[in-house]
C-alpha cells in the first residue's frame, strides 16, 4: 500500500465552485445586462445585451449517461466549431455560446455529423429527464436509459423542429419515488402487486420498527415467521407503492410482470399562465417491455400527436385539457377512464367536480 | 487491479458477455448509451474494459429479468459522511468484474457552466480511476461519475477535489442545489441565481459532507417564474426571481410584434392568456398592463421577448416545502416569503440567515424520513411562522381559511399586529417603537 493510501488526503471542502471560471466571456461581461432574445432557427438562441454584446447558443440532445470518448468528441466539436465554452441544461442538453453568428451553421454541421442533434428549444419535445434505472439504481422496477432511448428516437422530429403549440417536457421514472419529476407527460413505473417478502432475510437486513413507520397505509406490522422475527403486509390495505422496499430489500416490491408503466399528463413547472400543477393519470398497467417499450411508445405518441393537433399555441399539456375537458382528453387519446382514475388518496375530494360544470 | 494499471492482455481473454437487446438501442437517431458503454468496454487498452464488459452483462441480464441487481452499502472518503452512492453487485458470480460499481455524486458549478478544458480533465481522472462513465447531470443537480471500485472512491474523489470539485449530498443531509442560465445569459433573471447558490450552499457544506438531518433538505434557484430549475415542485426550498415595480413595455417593439403576428394572434396568445386579465391591446396597438394585478407569471414576456421585460425593482419570493410523493403525496413549496430584495450584502445575509432558520426548524422539528413541507403540514402553516419569525401574508394563501374550526380568541390582537405592521410599511412610528 502507498504511503499516500495510508495516510488520506484531508478533502478540501470547497463547496459549489466558481462558474466564473468556466464562463464564456462575452457571459461574464454581461452578467445581468441581457436585453432581449430570439430563436433565428430550431436549436439556436440569440441573446442580445443592453452593452450590444451578442451571443449565438446552440443546444444539442445528448444521451445524458456519456462515455468519456462522447465527452471528448462534445469537446472537440467545442474547441474546433465553438469557443471551448459550452454548458448543460437541466435537461442534459449541451450549449456552445459562440460570439459570431456565422460560426452557428458549421457548428449545427458539426454537431448532426457527430450524431448530436440539434434542437429542443422553444415549442419543441426537449429531452427526457430521467433516471438512472437498471444502469445504477438499487430499488428500480426498468430502465431509464433504455425507455429514453426509444422514446427519444420516436420523437427525433419533435425534438428537431419547434412544431408543438409550447414546450412539451417528458419525464420518466424508475420507481415511484419518481425522481425524475413532474412532466407534460411522466413515464412512471407503478407496482402493481403487494412486496414479496424473504422473511429469512429481514431481520439481519431491516430496521424494523423504520419500515413500519415508513409505509404510507400504515399495512406493515412485526411479525414473527417460521419462528424469526420478520415483518408482513396487510394486502388489502397495500397501495402497493414500494416504500418500503429501499429501506427493506428483502421486502421485494418488483415483478418480472408485476411491475408496470404508467402514464401521467399534465404536470408544470413553470408559472406562466396557470399555476404550476402535478402530473395527472391516463393510463396504467402497459407492460414493462424492454429494449424499446413500444405499449409505452404507443400511448405516448398517442398524448405527443392529440396534444400537437389540437391544442392551441402556447397552451401546455395540462392547460390544453383543462380547457377541452377530461372527456375530450380520453376520447381524443383513445384511452380508457376508470375508477382509478378517482383519487382515493388524503384530501382526494378537492380533486373532484365541485360544480355544475360538465364538458360533453 | 491497482489505479493506473494498464489491463494487460487480460481483457482480450474475457469473452464479450452478448448483448442483443441492448444491442438494439444501438439504432435510431438519437445518441446510445449502449454505444457508449461499448466504447468503454472495447478499449482494451484501459484498465477499465473489464469492468464495463461485466456491467454491459449484468444490465443484458436486468433486461433479460426485468429485475434490478443493485444493493446499497456503505462507502465514503475520509473526513466525510456522504456524497458516495455505493453499488455492490448482487449477481458479482457472474459479472465480477463490476462488482462494485460505486457513484460519486460532484457538484457542478452554478448554471453548469464549462470549458472543454475542465471537461476534458474529469474525463481523465474518471478513465484513471473510474468506468469511464459519467452523467452531466442526474437529477439531484450533480454530475455523476458512475463506476468505481470501493479501492478506488478516495483516488478519484482526491483528484476532483485537487481540480476544485467537492462532493454533493447524499442521505439525510443537505443536497445538491441547482441553479438556472439566469443572469449569465436571460434577460428574464431577477437575481445573481449564482451567487445566492454558492452563498447558501458553501454556508451549510457540514450538513451535505456530514449526513445528520432527519431526511433531505434542497435548495434550487430559479430566476423568475418560469422556474426553470423545477424548484417549486422538488425544492424544499425554492428561491425564485420576482419584481414588485411595473413590467417595462418598449412600445415601439410591442407595434413591431403586432405587426409581423397579428393583432387577433396577439390577443389571442397575450391578451387572453393573461391568468389576471391584467393585459390590454388598444386600438392603437400599444399595450397596457394593469401592474397592480399582475402576478408576474412570466408569460407576456416569454412571448414578446423584445417588447416587455421585468421591472428594475427587482428580488425573490421564497417558497418552503416542495416534495414528491412518499410519504403524505406531492407537495409543492408554498410562498412562505412574498418579496425579499437580493442585491446587497445584507440582503444575502438575511437570505442565508433565513435559510438557516429553516434547516435548524427541520433539524429540530421533522421526524426521521420526514421532509419539511411534511413536518409544516402536520404543526400547521402558524406554527412554522411563529418558529421561523415570519408573520403571516395574504400572498401566502389561495384564499383564506374555509374551516371555522379554530380558536379565535386572540383575533383583535392578531388584527392589531397587522395594523401595526402595514403601518410600520407606510413610513409611520408605530406606538411600540
Amino acid at each position: 500500500m502507498s504511503e499516500a493510501a495510508a495516510k488520506p488526503r484531508t478533502p478540501n471542502e470547497s463547496g459549489v465552485p466558481d462558474h466564473l471560471q468556466y464562463m464564456h466571456p462575452v457571459l461574464k461581461r454581461n452578467l445581468g445586462k441581457w436585453d432581449w432574445h430570439d430563436r433565428p432557427r430550431v436549436g439556436v438562441l440569440h441573446h442580445v445585451s443592453k452593452t450590444g454584446d451578442e451571443i449565438w447558443t446552440v443546444r444539442a440532445g445528448t444521451q445524458r449517461q456519456m462515455d468519456v470518448y462522447t465527452i471528448r468528441k462534445l469537446c472537440d466539436i467545442g474547441d474546433e466549431y465553438a469557443e471551448g465554452h459550452v454548458r448543460f441544461t437541466t435537461r442534459s442538453n449541451i450549449e456552445y455560446m459562440v460570439s459570431k453568428e456565422e460560426m452557428v451553421e458549421p457548428l449545427i454541421k458539426a454537431l448532426e455529423e457527430a450524431g448530436f442533434p440539434v434542437g429542443g428549444t422553444g415549442a419543441s419535445v426537449s429531452m427526457i429527464s430521467h433516471t438512472q434505472g437498471w444502469l445504477h439504481c438499487d430499488i428500480p422496477g426498468t430502465d431509464a436509459s433504455g425507455v429514453v432511448k426509444s422514446m427519444m428516437d420516436m420523437l427525433h422530429h419533435e425534438f428537431t423542429h419547434e412544431e408543438m403549440p409550447n414546450r412539451l417536457r417528458i419525464t420518466t421514472s424508475c420507481c415511484q419515488i419518481n425522481c425524475g419529476g413532474q412532466g407534460d407527460i411522466a413515464i412512471n413505473v407503478q407496482y402493481t402487486k403487494p412486496p414479496k417478502i424473504n422473511h429469512d432475510l429481514v431481520a439481519n437486513v431491516c430496521e424494523r420498527p423504520a419500515v413500519v413507520a415508513r409505509c404510507p397505509v400504515a399495512a406493515i406490522r412485526p411479525a414473527m415467521v417460521n419462528g424469526k422475527p420478520s415483518l408482513e403486509v396487510d394486502e388489502k390495505k397495500c397501495v402497493c407503492c414500494g416504500a418500503c422496499y429501499p429501506p427493506c430489500p428483502p421486502m421485494q416490491i418488483n415483478g418480472e410482470e408485476s411491475t408496470k408503466i404508467a402514464i401521467w399528463v399534465g404536470g408544470k413547472h413553470s408559472n406562466a399562465r396557470s399555476k404550476p400543477t402535478f402530473h395527472k393519470l391516463a393510463v396504467a398497467n402497459l407492460p414493462n417491455n424492454p429494449p424499446h417499450w413500444p405499449e409505452v411508445a404507443e400511448v405516448v405518441k398517442k398524448i405527443v400527436y392529440a396534444y400537437k393537433e389540437n391544442a392551441r399555441h402556447w397552451e401546455r399539456m395540462g392547460e390544453w385539457i383543462e380547457r377541452i375537458g377530461w372527456n375530450r382528453f380520453f376520447e381524443l387519446t383513445g384511452l380508457a377512464f376508470t375508477k382509478h382514475h378517482l383519487d382515493t388518496w388524503t384530501g382526494a375530494r378537492k380533486t373532484m367536480n365541485m360544480s355544475a360544470h360538465i364538458h360533453f | 487491479m491497482k489505479d493506473g494499471d494498464t489491463l494487460d492482455a487480460k481483457s482480450g481473454e474475457v469473452e464479450q458477455h452478448p448483448t442483443p437487446m441492448l444491442d438494439e438501442l444501438e439504432g435510431g437517431p438519437w445518441p446510445s448509451f449502449v454505444t457508449g458503454l461499448k466504447r468503454l468496454r472495447d478499449s482494451k487498452d484501459k484498465r477499465y474494459a473489464a469492468m464495463m464488459n461485466d456491467l454491459l452483462g449484468q444490465l443484458e441480464h436486468s433486461y433479460e429479468k426485468k429485475l434490478g441487481f443493485w444493493k446499497g452499502g456503505t462507502v465514503s472518503v475520509f473526513g466525510y459522511g456522504g456524497g458516495i452512492i455505493p453499488r455492490f453487485s448482487e449477481v458479482a458470480d457472474k459479472f465480477p468484474e463490476s462488482k462494485e460499481f460505486h457513484t460519486l455524486r460532484v457538484m457542478p458549478p452554478p448554471g453548469f457552466h464549462y470549458t472543454t478544458d475542465v471537461l476534458r480533465k474529469l474525463c481523465d481522472i474518471w478513465e484513471r480511476h473510474g468506468s469511464g462513465l459519467i452523467a452531466f447531470h442526474g437529477q439531484s443537480g450533480d454530475i455523476m461519475f458512475q463506476g468505481c471500485s470501493t479501492e478506488a472512491t478516495q483516488a478519484a474523489f482526491d483528484e476532483l477535489n485537487e481540480l476544485g470539485f467537492d462532493l454533493g449530498g447524499a442521505g439525510p443531509a443537505l443536497r445538491t442545489a441547482m441553479s438556472c442560465v439566469g443572469q449569465a445569459r436571460c434577460e428574464q433573471s431577477c437575481y445573481d441565481e449564482a451567487k445566492a447558490h454558492r452563498r447558501i450552499i458553501n454556508a451549510f457544506l457540514d450538513e451535505m459532507h456530514r449526513p445528520s438531518l432527519p431526511y433531505k433538505f434542497k435548495f434550487k434557484f430559479s430566476g423568475c417564474g418560469n422556474d426553470c430549475v423545477n424548484a417549486i415542485h422538488r425544492a424544499d426550498f425554492a428561491v425564485i426571481g420576482t419584481w414588485r415595480d411595473d413590467i417595462k413595455i418598449d412600445q415601439e417593439k410591442v407595434k413591431e410584434h403586432v405587426a409581423k403576428v397579428g393583432r387577433k394572434y396577439t390577443i389571442d396568445t397575450v391578451v387572453s392568456m393573461c391568468p389576471t386579465r391584467a393585459i390590454t391591446l388598444h386600438d392603437d396597438d400599444t399595450l397596457e398592463i394593469d401592474n397592480a394585478s399582475c402576478v408576474r407569471c412570466m408569460h407576456c414576456i416569454n412571448v414578446m421577448t423584445k417588447a416587455l421585460s421585468p421591472g428594475d425593482d427587482k428580488g425573490v419570493s421564497i417558497m418552503v416545502g416542495g416534495k414528491r410523493a412518499l410519504k403524505v403525496g406531492d407537495l409543492m413549496g408554498t410562498m412562505i416569503i412574498p418579496f425579499m430584495k437580493l442585491e446587497t450584502e445584507e440582503d444575502f445575509q438575511k437570505l442565508e440567515d433565513f435559510a438557516e432558520t429553516c434547516i435548524e426548524f427541520f433539524a429540530d422539528n421533522a421526524l426521521e424520513h420526514e421532509r419539511i413541507g411534511e413536518t409544516i403540514d402536520r404543526i400547521g402553516l402558524p406554527a412554522f411562522l411563529e418558529a421561523v419569525g415570519v408573520e403571516p401574508d395574504p400572498n401566502m394563501v389561495n384564499h383564506p381559511r374555509t374551516s371555522c374550526y379554530v380558536r379565535t380568541d386572540d383575533f383583535d390582537d392578531e388584527a392589531a399586529k397587522w395594523f401595526e405592521r402595514k403601518a410600520r410599511e407606510a413610513g409611520m412610528t408605530v406606538a411600540e417603537d
